[in-house]
């Protein structure tokens, strides 16, 4: 859990061209003078933008919205995505560690991550490039255990499948997100027991996995 | 067995054509002018004739809860807000809905915003649903392309505006009033009710807040009729609902299935069974992380609706079936509920944040049988004196699983107790 900005700070903040376009059309969203409202969606872009969520960026984003910075340190402290230090270059891995992943194996998971990554949470490996967590439930127990990694949901793992995935990344390539047994989503393994279709009318890839794989490398945020 | 035809989302699993285009050709966005035409007033009393109950976890009577709003504005919008933060543990049925059937709940946002005058709707869906995210905003986007929102919402003569918001994770902002003050741009600490979100809630406006399925269920009990959709289920526990069951089954999964469907029937029927057999069940937490959980025996009878569970000490809760089987720890896997609440607790109320932390402690102890046998009364008498004792119901929430556990293996933490002492004494001797 982090509740605490980073020690060391970058001097600046400020949203790329691409990135204050879609800020300023965030603000419509919200009735006149409620553009506080807009304060997470920001702050996430701005998450995005760096990798992590630094001092200046969250100042940024409050003088951006008019409000005092304590109200943007408040909700940059309180919501649990935000990373207040930096993450690994490559990937930062959040396992799911509640009850569902749990009973199904998500305390192998984290101590592969342990092994392969760091012995402890939040700490970025020796080369850089990793690092990881473990989160509360992140609603896809059905698919247990799994992990999201970016915008990206991997699931039912394996130690040696998570092991796979976190080469992939350090290959510089995207492994395909989704269902490691197999899956097309959350249907019954072996088959739906309802709704059953045509395998052949089916797309090949279920439409998150789909959308994943043509964005480039796991990007395209909105 | 709930057949197809009865199925209200009948492209859970993604594998048809998530597009408009594709949802037109499933029924979606069929004579939706024409429902609404039919006045606010009929809609509101179809939802009530249908019997649908809200799908998020509390199930209060979604009709009643629209009635709730003014019938008329005095000057202020009226907001319909819709709860996508879906994060109970063992709870993954909104996901589906969003990322595979997004139209069901555009379409549906419409109608209930329609019928409780609200010109606005926000869909606040839970930060780490990015994909889901993306999917559902398409889907709005479409829809806007299509006229189906916006001025004259699907040619209805309404005008209707939806927006997708989202939040950066923190279970709390699922209470209705959390994710009010979390969409109004501050830390989500729930609100004192009264005022309730009819009267005062988005922004000082009066509001509702349903579940994404609540919301998604609407537009096809509409078109079909509430007598169809109350005639499936039981008496107050009607319709459809979508199970998530997780856990020790063979083939874990999301369904659509009636109400009040056999638990063992929904397990063997749709996950192959539980791992090793029937008789290899322990105990089943028949509704998420909150309620609390069942041992075999009461299983084996067990329906799956809110009257039969409640009855039986547990509840429906959103529908999230988590199963163990005999070689689970279940003193560990509460904990690990404990350590869960403990972690989620906004810290506002005293009860809670310092009741949570101290629950998990004592249960971490209990894990390793490191406590003394009077600590499991202390621990039970702990968690009465949390529960109801907070703004929202996160305190009752982390009360009652382990007071399903004290209830239930009661005998186990004892045993566990027992066989730490008498390892401790070995190693004195």
């Amino acid at each position: 859990m982090q509740r605490k900005f980073h020690s060391e700070q970058p001097e600046s903040f400020e949203f790329s061209d691409g990135n204050l376009a879609w800020a300023r059309k965030q603000l419509e969203k919200y009735p006149d003078g409620r553009q506080a409202a807009a304060i997470i969606p920001l702050l996430w872009r701005a998450q995005k933008q760096e990798g992590w969520l630094t001092r200046p960026a969250v100042e940024y984003v409050a003088d951006m919205l008019g409000l005092a910075h304590i109200r943007a340190y408040e909700v940059a402290s309180f919501y649990f995505m935000f990373q207040l230090r930096p993450v690994g270059s490559k990937a930062h891995i959040q396992i799911c560690g509640t009850t569902c992943c749990m009973i199904c194996g998500a305390e192998d998971l984290i101590d592969l991550c342990r092994r392969k990554i760091s012995p402890k949470p939040h700490q970025v490996s020796p080369c850089g490039r990793f690092s990881w967590e473990e989160v509360e439930c992140l609603g896809a127990c059905a698919n247990a255990p799994m992990v999201q990694i970016g915008s990206d949901y991997y699931e039912d793992l394996s130690p040696d499948d998570l092991s796979n995935i976190v080469d992939e990344f350090g290959r510089g390539r995207f492994p395909a997100p989704g269902s490691r047994r197999g899956r097309y989503s959350s249907e019954p393994e072996g088959g739906p027991t309802s709704l059953a279709v045509d395998n052949q009318k089916r797309p090949a890839l279920a439409p998150a996995v789909a959308l994943a794989m043509r964005t480039t490398n796991g990007g395209g945020e909105s | 067995m709930l057949s197809d035809k009865d199925r209200i989302f009948t492209n859970l699993y993604g594998f048809e054509d998530c597009s408009l285009a594709g949802a037109h050709k499933r029924g979606h966005w069929d004579g939706t002018a024409e429902l609404m035409a039919r006045g606010r007033n009929w809609i509101i009393d179809q939802v009530k004739a249908s019997g649908l109950r809200g799908r998020g976890g509390a199930g209060f009577p979604t009709g009643l809860k629209w009635s709730f709003m003014p019938r008329k504005s005095d000057g202020r919008p009226h907001y319909l807000v819709v709860n996508a933060d879906e994060s109970e543990p063992g709870t993954c049925k909104d996901r589906e809905i969003m990322r595979h059937e997004p139209h069901t709940l555009v379409e549906g946002s419409l109608l209930a915003g329609f019928a409780m005058g609200a010109e606005v709707g926000y869909i606040y869906i839970r930060g780490e649903f990015i994909r889901e995210r993306q999917l559902l905003q398409k889907a709005i986007d479409e829809a806007y392309d299509a006229g189906l929102l916006g001025d004259n919402a699907a040619s209805s003569g309404w005008r209707f505006d939806l927006y997708l918001h989202h939040g950066a994770g923190a279970y709390i902002c699922g209470e209705e009033t959390a994710l009010l003050e979390s969409l109004e741009g501050k830390k989500g600490m729930p609100r004192m009710k009264p005022p309730f979100p009819a009267a005062i809630g988005l922004w000082g406006c009066p509001t509702t807040v349903n579940n994404v399925e609540s919301i998604a269920v609407v537009p096809t009990i509409l078109r079909r009729g509430a007598e169809w959709f109350a005639g499936l289920g039981s008496k107050n526990n009607t319709g459809t609902k979508i199970f998530a069951i997780s856990g020790h089954v063979n083939s874990p999964c999301v369904v659509e299935e009636e109400m009040a469907i056999p638990l063992r029937e929904l397990i063997d029927r749709h996950c192959g069974g539980v791992r090793g057999g029937w008789s290899n069940l322990k105990a089943v937490i028949p509704g998420g992380a909150s309620v609390p959980l069942l041992p075999r025996h009461i299983c084996d009878n067990a329906l799956m609706e809110f009257t039969w569970l409640s009855d039986n000490g547990s509840g429906l809760g959103t529908a999230a079936v988590i199963v163990m089987d005999e070689s689970t720890d279940v003193i560990k896997a509460i904990w690990r509920l404990s350590k869960f609440y403990k972690h989620e607790s906004c810290g506002q109320c005293t009860p809670c944040r310092e009741g949570t932390g101290w629950m998990m402690r004592v249960m971490d102890r209990l894990v390793r049988g490191e406590a003394d046998v009077a600590e499991i009364d202390m621990l039970h008498d702990v968690s009465k004196q949390v529960e109801g004792h907070t703004i929202c119901a996160l305190g009752d929430a982390a009360a009652w699983p382990i007071q399903g556990l004290i209830r239930h293996f009661r005998h186990e933490m004892e045993e566990r107790i027992a066989s730490c002492n008498r390892q401790a004494n070995r190693m004195a001797a």
